[in-house]
């Protein structure tokens, strides 16, 4: 039995390392054809890996990259695509910086309201998809398409002078938060500052492990990405469950901007970073929705951003870094489900040697085992 | 004079062998059935006749002449036409534009296609109008443009794929005549089923196959039913028959006025009243597609019933969702194991846990129990023997049998008081197929009420303490399973029956002319 649990772990990290093997590949391949050096870019963002300024940059960026990636990954558990979770996150930090800035409290109660007004508004917006799509029938891919662009026009709307804007010069913000909401980091000396939130990133990923493997719910949950038809017949209610997903889903991406708003920005303006959300697809793909995964992809995809950067000063540029994204994520979808299907089948037969070797008689029943999946 | 010769046929796919050195010889101008269970190979040695599929080793011969197909093109460039179980034509399309589609260099799309359309319809008795749309006719009639369809493409040998499944027993007539104007005229058929009084009624040739392989042929008219089917089962039939009656008059389930309508406003059930006792089977019988899925769908809470009343013991269960009813004691083994009954990719331990998630062993509260899981998994396993190395296995590497297996034990081991089980033994092998009966018959003595769905009227009637007809929706008939004959039950699927069937007895009861008794 331990044979099969090593095999697992093979498949689940065969996946990654061929797809991440091609993408630098085909990078490389890029670089050729635009007559540059194909090794040294990738030198030069190695070696920055290297620097403890650098490092901190990486891990604020993730701690963000991470959560919203892991409001895809749990859509993704079900087979439901949360493309929102960018509208998500922007409106729900927003909100929070509005509610940051007109209400003081102590810190500890002003961090928890913080955090809940971001929750209920991303889970807010993530459910007016979810609701739509188990009345109405609409598909969540698109709605949630929609409420981006939505969140965008409210967003401008609520930036307004006369409703919730401060204008800082030619910046639109929401004025600044009292300071009991702000978080503060942890000091790395002459390197900067980790975001306080950086923490909560890290219990995020837990409390999605634990929901996921170790609870009833997470059990439904699971069991309805996997087939629709068996989890509506094991007693899973699809309605409540495509909407109690789109709801978890939309909640934690309401925290995905929380790390920069509360540990840094204090504020939410027009220098607020965009794309967290889309950039969450590829990092929940490529970490296999598991939270270990992601947190290595989240790391990934940091680093080439924080150490792109520096390529334009030798005569790169930064965008090989953007390239490489673009094609871990098209390698990856490739390649999973290349190495899913060895998987299966390596199983299959491994499981009929098996039984040929210990119990004839199952071997010979085998055969109908695969006439019937052939069918 | 051989149409088509099969030598040494052998197709693997990983880790088993789908098809074993077989041999099949079909004769010119005769219906030559390839009868066995599902799953024994029947679908993947036709797949490779026309050309779908590439055996691994043996030969193809067509007309005395060595061939090779690469795709069902050259199978179709060498006069071999298929009639698959699932038709492929286009709803919205005519009949002729569904005849040359894809055909278009033949006879061109116009007036010639309909001349040689009418020509072929003639000829072989097809009765089919080249104008109408495809969404006008029934499914007999869509078969018979199927035929049409490959005949047109020049096909000389004709594979029919259980065409039998789809269609009443009037239409089943009917298609035999068909095949019979075709064999007249020197075309050959190859005729897929399992339904054995088909075979011998149609079949001049009959070939067996079992286990992938090719076990034995037989003549038709040396040949009782049930001699092929231990031909095809390979040993004396286990008989599914239960001894002594422990029917208790404690009902269970009582379904009162049951009825389900489809949107277009059609009743799929209509008027469904019965009663099981603890202790009981009731064995319910008819054609597929009757009425019988959405019964099922009904009583486990996957549609909810637009009228009527179910009650499970004293409680009435009509509005309970599907969690609930299998919380409550509703044990559920899926007419389709696949779709409704198992996660292929999942391990074994965490199929055992689906449809109970929130019952022990299970769960403690809201959090699962992987090891107390894990350990009833090895428990049933070993109990109900299935065949598996471990059980982190995905349940897709199992054989078919082997996860049905699974599937009963779990439900079983969550002492149900009502079990639904539909085809309990379909598409495995004999010796589950034994084990699994066992485990019915042992839970019925202790009390266990059960709803039996089987298309195998041996099992039914074996398994049974109160058997009903099940016809368009409606239960049109009930007989005792202790007197009535598989023929006389077969009857009265047909809906020619109602009331009480009496074996041998009163003339309405069910003495329809599909008389292939012997």
């Amino acid at each position: 039995m331990k044979k099969f649990d090593k095999e697992r772990v093979l498949l689940a990290v065969a996946g990654p390392v061929i797809a991440l093997a091609v993408a630098f590949v085909l990078s490389a391949i890029v670089l050729i054809a635009s007559g540059k050096n194909p090794v040294e870019p990738f030198a030069l963002m190695f070696e920055q890996a290297g620097f403890s300024d650098i490092q901190v940059l990486i891990i604020n960026q993730a701690s963000m990259y991470y959560i919203a990636a892991l409001a895809v990954a749990i859509g993704f558990r079900m087979n439901l695509f949360n493309i929102g979770v960018d509208g998500q996150y922007q409106l729900a930090a927003m909100m929070a910086a509005v509610v940051g800035a007109h209400v003081a409290l102590p810190g500890v109660l002003q961090i928890p309201l913080l955090l809940l007004t971001a929750v209920l508004t991303g889970a807010f917006w993530s459910g007016i998809a979810g609701v739509l799509k188990v009345t109405r029938g609409v598909s969540e891919v698109v709605a949630t398409i929609m409420l981006n662009s939505i969140a965008t026009a409210v967003i401008g709307y609520l930036w307004l002078p006369d409703v919730f804007g401060v204008k800082v010069g030619n910046n639109n913000t929401t004025g600044e938060m009292h300071d009991s909401g702000w978080v503060p980091g942890i000091d790395m000396g002459a390197a900067g500052e980790v975001y306080g939130l950086v923490i909560l990133a890290v219990l995020l990923g837990i409390g999605y492990w634990v929901v996921l493997n170790r609870t009833r719910f997470g059990f439904d949950l699971r069991a309805s990405g996997a087939s629709e038809t068996a989890a509506a017949a094991s007693g899973v209610s699809p309605r409540r469950m495509v909407l109690t997903a789109m709801l978890l889903s939309g909640g934690l991406a309401g925290l995905a901007g929380l790390p920069i708003l509360l540990g840094d920005t204090h504020t939410y303006s027009l220098n607020f970073p965009t794309g967290i959300g889309f950039l969450g697809i590829g990092i929940a793909l490529l970490g296999r929705n598991s939270p270990v995964g992601i947190a290595f992809a989240a790391l990934l995809w940091a680093w080439l951003d924080k150490a792109s950067p520096e390529l334009d000063f030798h005569g790169y540029d930064k965008e090989i870094a953007v390239i490489m994204q673009g094609l871990i994520v098209l390698s990856v979808v490739v390649s999973y489900e290349a190495v899913r299907e060895w998987g299966l089948r390596r199983q299959q037969r491994r499981v009929g040697a098996e039984l040929a070797a210990g119990h004839v008689l199952g071997a010979t029943t085998d055969n109908t085992d695969k006439e019937v999946a052939a069918r | 004079m051989t149409a088509v010769e099969l030598a040494g046929i052998t197709k693997r796919f990983p880790g088993v062998v789908a098809n074993h050195d077989i041999h099949l010889t079909v004769r010119k101008g005769t219906v030559h059935a390839l009868v066995g269970e599902n799953g024994a190979g029947k679908s993947t040695l036709m797949k490779i006749l026309y050309g779908m599929q590439k055996p691994d080793e043996g030969t193809i011969a067509v007309d005395g002449e060595q061939v090779s197909f690469s795709s069902p093109a050259d199978a179709i460039a060498r006069g071999i036409g298929m009639v698959h179980q699932h038709f492929m034509l286009a709803d919205n399309l005519t009949v002729l534009e569904n005849v040359v589609l894809g055909s278009e260099k033949l006879h061109g799309i116009g007036g010639k296609a309909r001349r040689r359309i009418q020509e072929i319809s003639e000829r072989y008795g097809l009765d089919v109008r080249p104008d109408l749309l495809v969404e006008e006719l029934g499914v007999a009639a869509r078969q018979r443009v199927e035929i049409l369809k490959v005949l047109y493409r020049g096909a000389r040998t004709l594979i029919l794929d259980e065409p039998t499944a789809v269609l009443v027993p009037q239409e089943v007539d009917a298609l035999f005549d068909n095949l019979r104007e075709l064999k007249a005229e020197g075309l050959s058929v190859i005729f897929i089923s399992h339904k054995l009084g088909e075979v011998l009624s149609v079949a001049d040739d009959i070939t067996v196959i079992r286990r992938g392989t090719t076990v034995g042929t037989a003549v038709p008219a040396e040949t009782t039913p049930r001699q092929l089917a231990e031909l095809m089962v390979g040993s004396e039939l286990p008989t599914p028959e239960t001894a002594e009656s422990t029917v208790t008059d404690r009902p269970v389930l009582t379904v009162e006025k049951l009825r389900l309508v489809a949107p277009g406003g059609k009743a799929l059930l209509d008027d469904v009243t019965f009663t099981i006792h603890a202790g009981e089977v009731l064995g319910i019988a008819g054609v597929e597609g009757n009425g019988q899925t959405e019964l099922v769908d009904a009583l486990i809470g996957l549609r909810s019933a637009d009228s009527g009343t179910i009650r499970l013991a004293d409680d009435e269960i009509t509005g309970w969702t599907t969690r609930k009813r299998r919380e409550q004691g509703v044990g559920y083994i899926p007419e389709d194991r696949h779709r409704h009954g198992l996660l292929l990719e999942a391990p074994l331990w965490e199929n055992r846990i689906l449809g109970h998630v929130t019952e022990k062993p299970n769960a403690r509260g809201v959090w699962l129990d992987p090891k107390a899981a894990q350990a009833d998994t090895r428990r049933i396993v070993e109990t109900y023997d299935v065949r598996t190395p471990g059980i982190d296995v995905t349940a897709a590497s199992l054989s078919g049998g082997n996860q049905q297996k699974l599937i009963v034990g779990r439900e079983m081991s969550h002492a149900p008081r009502f079990l639904i089980a539909a085809h309990p033994t379909r598409g495995v092998d004999v010796g589950a197929q034994a084990a699994i009966w066992d485990h019915i018959r042992e839970a019925r003595r202790e009390g266990l009420a059960v709803l039996l769905i089987s298309a195998d009227l041996d099992e039914l009637i074996g398994l049974s303490d109160t058997l009903r007809v099940i016809y368009d929706g409606r239960l049109v008939a009930d007989a005792d399973p202790a007197t009535i004959t598989p023929e006389e039950l077969g009857s009265a699927m047909t809906g020619a029956a109602t009331g009480h069937l009496e074996h041998e007895e009163s003339p309405e009861a069910g003495t329809s002319p599909k008389g292939e008794a012997h």
